[in-house]
């Protein structure tokens, strides 16, 4: 806390201390670059579709899976900087993100793994469903 | 201001507020931990959209096929370009949006409601986009015929490979419809084809005179070179065998109950998830308005704080937080 906490109470350090700003709005500014870098990465790799992403991990694809990756990163920064949780006691924000992380990992793998097990029966079952 | 506090006889001790658990303000708290159940909420919707795609894997639309328009290029494919800019809008509203709540932590009320303005601007041209968003993918742009089993079946071009629309090979027959008048108390009767742009006896038709069209089915098969699944396209015979023995209806755009994409649940899912969330932006505008006009009566100059922008704020980014979901499921993903 003391080393980075400079004025306003606003901590300006991000990349884990790597890259400390002047200002909060010095900040704010850096952190939009980051977004939209990302953002356009994530609509060339979209455009493109490289071929050799088409490898699948774990039930998706690589080119889904770096989507899904950059979108975490994504709003981790808008929440952590935009939305000052960076700022706020860890008790704080352990409650709103251990809660909400928790839930939604254990709400998407329950309904996936559903979906494809009846996409399977679908497909395999003895009537057809493409007709 | 003063008048509005109740007091309690309780200020200054714990019970009456003078420690702030979490170090932080009441209001805040709670917009938070709002934030935190409609993001469950949020999560809930998106979890079911990622079921039903799981489940109807084949039939999914290609991203990439249905959001492919931009304004002023028409004709033009380019896919996501849009929604990328709809994106960019909505950080752009963000960052303003943290700005005018740094510009109220120094008391800047000429900043504070300079941004609060852009923010609102922005919100607005994202809501507008989104509208324009639906207006395309509820015209549609090729049109595909509907099958007995609910799937769709897409023309493309022999050679090309490029899709074919409905108005480039099906020719318009006469609609049988028969007026009456105000003594009969009915308008007219029909055989229901009256509404209908094309019937699916037009496109079989149609279909049988251009030997350069062929069908897609929705049937996804891996590239063995690339790797990447692409639909199965029909060879002209199957393809007329096909369209003879299953067709059932044409389909024009999408709505709730048809989608010439593919999955009808797309459609239903794409309407609601991105209808909800342009509510949330509508409401969040909204929000923004009414705090910029308390900015600009000198409400929280008077109160000393600025907290209310801080609040709304935190709703502000939460909404391009679901977005930055939002855009990667419906559109990358």
């Amino acid at each position: 806390m003391a080393d980075h906490a400079a004025h306003d109470g606003h901590k300006l350090a991000i990349f884990r201390g790597t890259l400390k700003f002047k200002s909060n709005t010095q900040k704010i500014w850096g952190v939009l670059i980051f977004l939209s870098l990302i953002t356009i990465v994530e609509v060339a790799l979209g455009y493109i579709k490289p071929d050799f992403l088409n490898g699948k991990i774990i039930g998706l694809k690589l080119l889904n899976w770096i989507f899904i990756i950059l979108t975490l990163v994504k709003a981790y920064y808008i929440t952590w900087d935009f939305m000052h949780m960076r700022d706020e006691t860890s008790g704080l924000r352990r409650s709103v993100v251990w809660t909400s992380v928790f839930l939604i990992i254990y709400l998407m793998v329950i309904l996936l793994v559903e979906g494809e097990y009846i996409y399977q029966v679908y497909k395999n079952a003895a009537v057809s469903f493409d007709f | 201001m003063d008048t509005t506090v109740a007091t309690t006889g309780t200020e200054g001790q714990k019970w009456g507020g003078a420690s702030k658990p979490l170090n932080v303000s009441y209001g805040k708290m709670m917009m938070w931990f709002f934030i935190l159940s409609d993001a469950l909420t949020f999560t809930g919707f998106l979890a079911a959209y990622g079921f039903s795609r799981f489940k109807f894997i084949e039939e999914w639309p290609i991203a990439d096929e249905v959001f492919n328009h931009f304004p002023f290029l028409h004709g033009t494919d380019a896919p996501m370009f849009y929604v990328a800019l709809m994106t960019f809008i909505l950080i752009g509203s963000s960052v303003t949006m943290v700005l005018a709540v740094d510009a109220g932590h120094h008391m800047n009320k000429k900043k504070v409601s300079l941004y609060m303005l852009l923010t609102i601007i922005g919100g607005f041209i994202f809501v507008g986009s989104q509208a324009w968003e639906w207006k395309n993918f509820i015209n549609g742009e090729y049109g595909a015929v509907k099958t007995k089993g609910g799937k769709i079946l897409q023309f493309l071009d022999v050679e090309t490979g490029k899709r074919v629309a409905l108005n480039e090979f099906v020719k318009v027959g006469p609609r049988d419809v028969e007026t009456y008048g105000n003594s009969e108390g009915i308008w007219y009767t029909t055989s229901g084809e009256y509404n209908a742009t094309y019937t699916i006896e037009e496109v079989k038709k149609g279909f049988v005179d251009n030997p350069n069209v062929t069908i897609r089915t929705q049937q996804l098969i891996v590239n063995e070179e690339t790797g990447a699944s692409e639909k199965l396209v029909l060879s002209r015979e199957d393809a007329l065998i096909k369209l003879n023995k299953d067709a059932v209806g044409v389909v024009e755009g999408a709505n709730l109950t048809e989608n010439e994409y593919g999955a009808p649940l797309f459609a239903d899912f794409f309407f609601f998830i991105t209808g909800f969330h342009g509510f949330h932006v509508f409401s969040g505008v909204i929000f923004n308005l009414i705090i910029f006009f308390n900015v600009l009566l000198g409400t929280y100059e008077r109160r000393g704080s600025y907290e209310m922008v801080e609040k709304v704020g935190l709703y502000w980014h939460f909404v391009d937080l679901v977005w930055v979901f939002v855009f990667t499921f419906f559109y990358l993903v």
